[in-house]
């Protein structure tokens, strides 16, 4: 990533995570700060996955040094520039790793095994430069010149990657069904439409490391016979847009994409294609659909993407890990690769850890271990220091795997065998504040929603296991309710033609499996023990507690809060409608939950 | 309306139903909605058939066939946000801002609505005003990100 040239080098992360905890201010201030010291250069990288410590700034000495500094805003920057500059001793407290200090290591840290996300956080994403100093297109050399489009499709055959998308299908086969296809026209497809809720992997990919996807595209379209391909990528990711078009350009002039790529017959012409907003377009079908103008409605298979598929030529879709993979195992084979992870499950995988966890953020660990590893010495527990109860695996299509399921392995069989899928690799932890009966009702509301209404049971039926949901949650439900829901949900299940009516009830399902005493006493009791659900629980002020200080009065939408300042506060249940704004405002813990 | 707008997209992205979408976000993009009478134009100069074009622009979320406001509110309802408190946020915007959901303010500088994810999970909850992310809300942060877009 650039040599020092007898510069310190400033770093800071750019990327959509850390601009939003204030990176952009901080690097606006450094380049403000910096700019009469003439041995200091300022640069930028995209996210190292750290997401808990943006913003995130790293400095380069030029004797090797190298501090790794977190949670810095604009406002810290002149009590540290200076002292940095001059390599004085800085705050610990701003210090997450310090070459100097080899013992101090992030447990973050540990554990993880970066292929994936190796440049992830470490080169400027929007110059090429950086990611061809690593090593980048690389590999598209060795397979333009010395492989087969064959060997290629047989090197991940060997290699054991499975579509990181979810489904798990093996690459190498998928690439071979559309070889085996012949048509005058074919196209290469990766799949960017990251809709599932609580997870953010293939945003930082693209916004870390945009070159190594396009390079795994352009392997791809070589194995299976392809000259042109499409990068469908969500709206909701601008930067990533931003940078995908950066680096397309620069690819583009230097002969990695267009006609004869250095100098060879293999032609690859690469487009980006924007969602508009349509969870279903994550599906291969649908997504072909949106490509070309249509609803994303999907289509029954077969036939298949692999034979008639955009345009009704020959197809292939992968995800954008799954492309990301691609260059590191044609640069060091697939032997290297298929050393890590389980015997049906190679190689590593990435998930985005978010919700009640201590340190959330983008991992990528060897396929099998436990996912307990990862929430707790990668994740550090829950964030409120609260029990655990469960963590979501694979969004709106996954399940609720519990506390006593946390030694599963994350390989695709075990995770399926738990009721969840590993699916894109969405986590999202849970703490005992959080209601289990709240969480099944808020993907189901989702995917209601997103629901394309072309199949019965998947535009109706998710519309009344939600209807029921409802009705329980809000304390009006019976032991009938139960069974119905198991019931419609198995039917929704098979009667639905595409992923995501086939796997919409899994959240249920899972749910009532492992947490059927919390449905229970959302139905017979009447209570919500994470006091979730607004229609079984009170909000009061707890007289001893509070000081009068009309915080909570100043900020109640509705008024229903009264009393006069340094007196008891009384909250009015008729005019009450549970915002929990006071439980939020109250410094004091002077309001009763429950 | 102009009518050199129409004919931008059509250059742009070509006249054919594949350059629905496209065209679509290009007319957002310019107006800040899809007025009717733009995607009307689009239809007589084009190959796409009126019902191909509405069908397609009431399909995807990201298509708003109302005005939006000068600020458009994204208030993120993804699984993270959901479980650290995106409801809060809710309440806080529609309290400051005297509308609900899918509503626009009556001088026309706030519009809001809520999106699946934005892809910050770790800073739950997020809100994004323009092109602009704003994470780990609490009441009094929506307050002050509010006021940085001239909201009193």
């Amino acid at each position: 990533m650039g040599k020092n040239n007898g510069h310190i080098r400033l770093v800071v992360g750019l990327g959509s995570c850390g601009i939003a905890a204030g990176a952009k201010d901080l690097y606006e201030e450094l380049a403000a700060k910096t700019k009469s010291h003439a041995n200091t250069k300022l640069s930028h990288t995209s996210c190292n996955g750290m997401c808990f410590k943006e913003p995130i700034m790293e400095v380069f000495y030029p004797d090797g040094d190298h501090l790794m500094l977190g949670n810095i805003h604009k406002k810290d920057v002149d009590k540290v520039l200076e002292p940095l500059l001059t390599r004085k001793s800085i705050d610990e407290k701003f210090v997450i790793e310090d070459s100097r200090k080899p013992d101090k290591k992030e447990s973050f840290r540990l554990k993880q095994h970066k292929i994936v996300l190796e440049n992830c956080g470490v080169i400027d994403p929007d110059d090429i430069a950086p990611y061809l100093e690593k090593g980048g297109y690389m590999a598209i050399k060795k397979v333009l010149t010395s492989m087969t489009p064959e060997q290629v499709i047989e090197e991940m055959k060997a290699s054991g990657l499975r579509g990181r998308g979810g489904a798990g299908f093996p690459t190498g086969t998928k690439w071979q069904f559309a070889r085996n296809s012949q048509a005058e026209k074919k196209y290469m497809i990766c799949n960017a439409d990251e809709g599932d809720p609580g997870a953010f992997m293939d945003r930082a990919v693209l916004e870390s490391d945009p070159h190594r996807v396009i390079e795994g595209l352009i392997i791809g379209g070589y194995a299976i016979g392809a000259h042109y391909g499409y990068i469908y990528v969500r709206a909701e990711y601008p930067l990533a847009i931003k940078r995908l078009k950066i680096a397309i350009a620069q690819a583009t002039e230097r002969n990695f994409l267009g006609d004869k790529i250095l100098n060879t017959d293999f032609s690859f012409h690469l487009k980006i294609k924007e969602g508009a907003g349509a969870f279903v377009c994550g599906e291969e079908t649908a997504l072909i659909a949106s490509i070309e103008g249509e609803r994303g409605n999907p289509r029954l298979r077969p036939p298949f993407p692999a034979v008639s598929g955009l345009w009704k030529y020959p197809t292939n879709i992968n995800n954008v890990e799954t492309l990301a993979s691609v260059p590191w195992i044609i640069n060091n084979g697939s032997a290297a690769y298929a050393s890590y992870g389980t015997a049906k499950s190679k190689g590593t995988k990435v998930f985005s850890v978010a919700g009640k966890i201590a340190k959330g953020g983008l991992v990528e660990v060897d396929m099998g271990i436990p996912l307990r590893d990862i929430i707790y010495t990668i994740g550090g527990g829950t964030s409120s220091g609260k029990p655990f109860k469960a963590v979501q695996l694979g969004g709106p299509s996954g399940g609720c795997v519990p506390e006593n399921l946390l030694d599963t392995p994350v390989d695709y069989e075990s995770i399926a065998a738990t009721g969840a899928i590993m699916g894109s690799g969405g986590m999202v932890v849970m703490d005992e504040d959080t209601c289990i009966v709240d969480v099944a009702k808020f993907f189901l509301t989702f995917t209601q929603k997103e629901s394309c209404g072309k199949c019965t049971f998947c535009r109706v039926g998710t519309m009344r296991l939600l209807e029921i949901l409802e009705k329980i949650s809000a304390g009006k439900g019976s032991m009938d309710d139960l069974k119905e829901l198991e019931d419609l949900s198995a039917k929704v299940k098979d009667l639905s033609l595409c992923g995501l009516g086939k796997t919409a009830p899994n959240p249920i399902v899972t749910t009532i499996k492992y947490f059927r005493d919390e449905y229970e006493e959302h139905i017979k009791d009447k209570k919500c023990r994470a006091a979730v659900c607004k229609d079984l629980i009170n909000f009061s002020v707890i007289e001893k507690d509070c000081t009068g200080c009309h915080l909570c009065f100043k900020n109640c939408p509705v008024n229903a809060i009264s009393g006069e300042t340094k007196k008891v506060h009384h909250i009015d249940q008729k005019l009450c409608i549970k915002c929990g704004m006071c439980y939020e405002v109250c410094k004091f813990n002077a309001i009763f939950k429950g | 309306m102009s009518q050199s707008n129409v004919q931008k997209y059509l250059k742009n992205y070509g006249s054919t139903k594949e350059a629905a979408i496209p065209i679509l976000q290009a007319i957002q993009n310019d107006y800040g909605y899809l007025p009717l009478d733009v995607l009307s134009k689009v239809c007589e100069e084009s190959e796409i058939t009126k019902s191909h074009l509405f069908g397609v622009a009431t399909f995807y979320s990201q298509f708003k066939l109302t005005p939006k406001g000068k600020n458009a509110i994204k208030v993120c309802k993804g699984t993270a946000c959901h479980v650290k408190g995106a409801d809060i946020t809710i309440v806080a915007l529609k309290d400051q801002l005297s509308i609900n959901m899918d509503q626009t303010t009556e001088d026309g500088e706030f519009s809001m609505e809520t999106v699946a994810c934005l892809g910050c999970c770790s800073l739950a909850p997020v809100v994004m005003i323009n092109e602009d992310v704003y994470g780990s809300l609490s009441s009094s942060k929506v307050r002050s990100m509010l006021k940085k877009y001239g909201k009193e």
